[in-house]
């Protein structure tokens, strides 16, 4: 396709920090994708200081109010402002996204570094589990576990990060066993390090760039998962506000007050697009300059 | 097809391109200027970074959009700086064609040999599938890969390295084009396969009449398989003349030096390998003036005014230096083996 | 520095009768996988200081050699001893302390480096595999090394990216320095170099080979470089020695047909080098199980002796060793075309 691969070009100078940022701050996917995951957790910490009303206060009197002065927004059905229940569901928002990749990551990763170390018996055990995982329909599992232990945050963190692991596992697996034939790891074994310390040393390393990418991925796609679980019910309980269910609220008042789901929707949308953003940035500013500087 | 054998069938003057590298824009290729008849071939040498294969990429139309190419280069005539990529595409593969180094990354590896052979032919020579099949088992046949009714249908990877270079050659070749640039097509095979394919590409070239651009770092390469060579460092064109011209008396320091710096067969353990001093130096920090200032033993101030004019010293041997006249003195014959 | 008055009697590295077989992935769930023969019994001796250079082509072996000899697979059968001492027979703590004594340079300069780590990691990663020695001491050493080969101590901290191929096949040395050891094993050093900077590297490696006594195999398809650096070279075909001797040896009475038909390959860089036409000859394929000698395929002095008959290796003169039925016969050709001087090139002032 394009000859530029052959053609060779000056070697580049320092990728340092210094001229990461440089690039990074040119990069408009990046800067934008930023911006909007920094307004969505601006608002999640904002809120842990200081929301215009209070998101728990019921004032039926209010309900359904149009934006004005003291409500922005608005009211929903129950009198309680809408700005304030968007900051707090934030933070319910961001994190279950951060927990439940947390869990994905961490096992996703150990796991995939490990069917990449090891090969044979327990490359084919971990794969096969991970299929497994994937081909079960996450929301089924998610119903399950909440009628095992009831509905709330902590369930349906638990099945988001379960349905994150395999995931993790497959990048991971793929890129590390791109790294383990490669020679500088045939000289790290021929000054006799072992598995273990070659994975920590040279294998991580190389494959954190493809991770960071996957990460803010499944971070979008975790936020998703929750709206979605929520909005079923499954998630975060009421009092405690979430945009998935404002939206589920929302449903049945579609026609008097349309706008009711429209302000969490966009909420949700610009949370994914931001970091879907943000992860397409990354993904150019990380992984093909460095495979091309030589 | 047949013009007069006197007009050069492509001819090359003053090519220029600049490039947008990591440090801004930088003249990758210089003043670089010849011209071929129907059956002569042309040696370019040089070591990485000298502008040998961008040269070859700016005849074929293939250097990236951001390239910047001044200068002509035609074609029987025709202009090709500044072609439309259309037009372009209806050349490529048709009357001027290109072997690459690496012959599994050039085929596909998910398409059989007999349909990625066939595929100029269908393009270009609008055959039909039957015909374009049997057009490529000749054609298979021709290049030395044996069993080709039966192999046609076989995948890249079932072949050696160099079967698959064959592959290749057979592409290149199938639409019967004026011009063939092979660039560096044997440094990824075996001594003794090189030879065979080396040897198959002249009897081609002379059988077809073709006109050959051969890219290599190899002096050996170039001496034994070329009537003409230009040697190129930091993209200009340092020495050019006949292959026997330039190895009867070398007058470009650079010359001189990649030729003292190849290990020779018989020279025996203990001997020292005479380098030169430096390193080459990225595009962007070019000296001004001559290219090779930094790193030559015969260098003078006037040396970096300015890029020195191609000085002939006999025959059509050129050299672009200003110190001929010291690098050439007191000729001593380099006692080899 | 031919001190053959005070060679040792245990070899350095004393190689026998090495043996390596792989199984090709399965084809087909009924018929068993085909197998690949890389090594064919191959026996060689390196004495302390002195050098070994493997020739060979793709399929030859000599990559498995490299890997065997490293101890980084084990062979099908066959022993490796280092100073005496069975490299597969230890047990992995001992090995991993044995390997102080001999390191590797890869042929990529590009692949062999780490591009997340610094040199100063890349270069003491010899020594961090073998125990814990403080960052201080570990970067000392780090920069004498360095600077052995050529490299400025302000380099420590900068990455693989920021250097040349040329620069980083001198910290790829550096790295198979730092420990002092005794044997070194360079599989093809310098082919992806331009020719300048090869002859820089190659330069480099005769002078550490002289002021530290080191050992090199020597692992290349050019027969130029190896004849720099070695004292002996060993020509292989499909997984065999065929040919073994010093490279005078090789060069001026070359007996194995191989050898000569290398020989004759090696592009010459003079002028009106006529090229004289060679025979297509199939290539033999590794798998395939022959009787009788494996290059008789592609061999012009052929008999039907010979493809019955495989043809062990034998002295045919001091040192030089060949297993062909017919080295006599290829002893006695005339030689290959050399690149004696018909290039004028006048004598350098200086440098």
């Amino acid at each position: 396709m394009s000859a530029s691969s052959t053609i060779p070009l000056a070697p580049a100078t320092s990728i340092g920090a210094n001229s990461f940022w440089r690039r990074a701050l040119r990069h408009r996917s990046f800067v934008l994708g930023t911006v909007l995951c920094l307004l969505v957790l601006g608002a999640a910490l904002l809120s842990l200081v200081w929301t215009p009303w209070s998101a728990y206060d019921i004032d039926v009197l209010s309900k359904l109010k149009p934006p004005s002065a003291s409500h922005w927004l608005g009211t929903d059905v129950f009198g309680r402002d809408i700005v304030s229940l968007l900051l707090v569901g934030a933070r319910a928002t961001i994190l279950v996204g951060i927990i439940a990749v947390g869990i994905g990551l961490s096992f996703g990763v150990s796991l995939g570094l490990t069917a990449a170390a090891r090969r044979g018996w327990t490359e084919e055990l971990i794969m096969r589990m991970s299929d497994f995982t994937f081909a079960f329909p996450a929301v089924l599992s998610a119903i399950m576990l909440a009628a095992v232990f009831g509905p709330g945050m902590v369930t349906s963190i638990t099945a988001i990060g379960i349905f994150q692991i395999p995931v993790f596992v497959r990048v991971v697996r793929g890129s590390a066993g791109a790294i383990w034939a490669r020679e500088f790891v045939l000289a790290a074994r021929a000054c006799g390090k072992g598995r273990f310390r070659i994975t920590v040393e040279h294998v991580l390393p190389n494959v954190m760039s493809v991770l960071i990418v996957q990460a803010t991925i499944q971070f979008a796609l975790a936020i998703l998962a929750e709206a979605a679980l929520s909005y079923l019910g499954l998630g975060t309980q009421p009092p405690t506000p979430s945009w998935g269910r404002m939206l589920n609220e929302a449903q049945s008042l579609l026609f008097q007050a349309p706008m009711l789901a429209v302000y969490p929707g966009m909420a949700i949308a610009i949370a994914v697009l931001g970091l879907n953003l943000l992860g397409d940035g990354l993904r150019d500013l990380l992984d093909p300059r460095l495979s091309r500087e030589r | 097809m047949s013009k007069s054998n006197d007009t050069p069938l492509i001819a090359v003057e003053g090519l220029g391109i600049s490039l947008n590298t990591s440090r801004g824009r930088a003249q990758a290729v210089r003043e670089v200027s010849f011209a071929l008849r129907r059956g002569e071939t042309l040696g370019l040498v040089g070591e990485s970074g000298c502008g040998k294969s961008i040269t070859a990429l700016a005849l074929m139309g293939l250097l990236p959009d951001s390239a910047i190419v001044s200068g002509s280069v035609r074609l029987d005539g025709g202009e090709l700086v500044g072609l439309t990529e259309p037009d372009y595409c209806r050349l490529r593969g048709n009357r001027i064609s290109m072997i690459f180094q690496e012959p599994m990354t050039a085929l596909n590896p998910m398409h059989t040999i007999g349909r990625q052979v066939a595929e100029p032919l269908r393009r270009h020579k609008k055959l039909s599938a039957a015909e374009a099949r049997r057009e490529a088992i000749a054609l298979l046949d021709r290049v030395g890969l044996p069993d080709a009714a039966k192999r046609v249908d076989a995948y890249p990877h079932q072949l050696s390295g160099g079967q698959r270079q064959r592959v290749t050659i057979a592409m290149a070749l199938a639409c019967q084009p004026d011009v063939l640039i092979a660039d560096e097509p044997t440094t990824a095979l075996d001594v003794t396969i090189q030879r065979q394919i080396l040897d198959l590409i002249a009897d081609l070239v002379e059988e077809r009449g073709m006109a050959m651009i051969l890219i290599s770092h190899d002096l050996g390469v170039i001496a034994e398989n070329v009537q003409r060579m230009m040697v190129m460092y930091g993209g200009t064109v340092v020495e050019r003349g006949t292959t026997a011209q330039v190895f009867s008396r070398m007058g470009h320091p650079y010359t001189q030096g990649l030729f003292r710096a190849r290990p020779r067969l018989g020279a025996g353990k203990g001997t020292r390998l005479t380098t030169i001093a430096g390193t080459v130096p990225e595009l962007a920090d070019l000296p001004k003036g001559c290219t090779f200032a930094d790193r030559c033993s015969f260098v003078i101030e006037r040396c970096r005014a300015a890029l020195p004019v191609a000085i002939d010293v006999g025959g059509d041997h050129r050299v672009r230096c200003i110190r001929t006249d010291v690098s050439m003195a007191g000729a001593v014959a380099e006692a080899g083996a | 520095m031919n001190d053959a008055a005070h060679m040792p009697e245990v070899p350095l590295l004393k190689v026998k009768d090495l043996v390596r077989r792989y199984k090709l992935p399965r084809e087909s769930l009924l018929r068993a996988p085909g197998e690949v023969l890389a090594l064919n019994g191959v026996s060689v001796r390196v004495m302390a200081g002195r050098s070994l250079g493997v020739v060979g082509e793709s399929g030859s072996g000599k990559s498995t050699f490299a890997r065997l000899v490293m101890a980084l697979e084990r062979p099908t059968s066959g022993s490796v001893l280092l100073s005496g001492r069975d490299l597969n027979a230890m047990p992995a703590d001992e090995l991993r302390c044995a390997r102080r004594d001999f390191q590797m340079v890869f042929q990529d300069p590009y692949g062999s480096l780490d591009p997340r780590q610094t040199i100063a990691r890349i270069v003491a990663e010899p020594l961090t595999a073998l125990g814990k020695l403080d960052r201080a001491s570990l970067r000392e050493r780090v920069a004498g090394v360095l600077r052995q080969v050529g490299l400025r101590d302000a380099d420590i901290d900068k990455y693989p990216h920021e250097f040349s191929g040329g620069q980083r096949q001198r910290i790829a040395i550096a790295r198979a320095l730092i420990t002092q050891p005794k044997l070194i094993v360079a599989d093809e050093p310098v082919s992806a170099l331009d020719v300048s900077v090869q002859a820089q590297v190659l330069n480099l490696l005769q002078d550490l080979q002289e002021q530290f006594g080191l050992s090199y195999i020597l692992i290349s398809h050019d027969l130029a470089v190896v004849d720099y650096l070695c004292d002996e070279v060993v020509v292989m075909y499909l997984g065999r020695i065929v040919e073994q001797g010093t490279p005078a040896d090789l060069f001026a009475r070359c007996a194995h047909p191989y050898t000569r038909a290398l020989l004759d390959a090696v592009p010459r860089a003079k002028a009106g080098a006529v090229r004289p036409r060679r025979e297509i000859f199939a290539t033999a394929s590794q798998s395939a199980a022959s009787s009788g000698c494996p290059y008789a395929p592609r061999c012009p002095l052929a008999d039907q002796h010979c493809r019955d008959v495989p043809p062990r290796l034998r002295e045919i003169g001091a040192n030089h060793l060949a297993a062909c039925h017919k080295a006599e016969a290829v002893m006695a050709l005339p030689l290959p075309a050399a690149e004696a001087g018909s290039a004028l090139v006048p004598d350098r002032h200086g440098a």
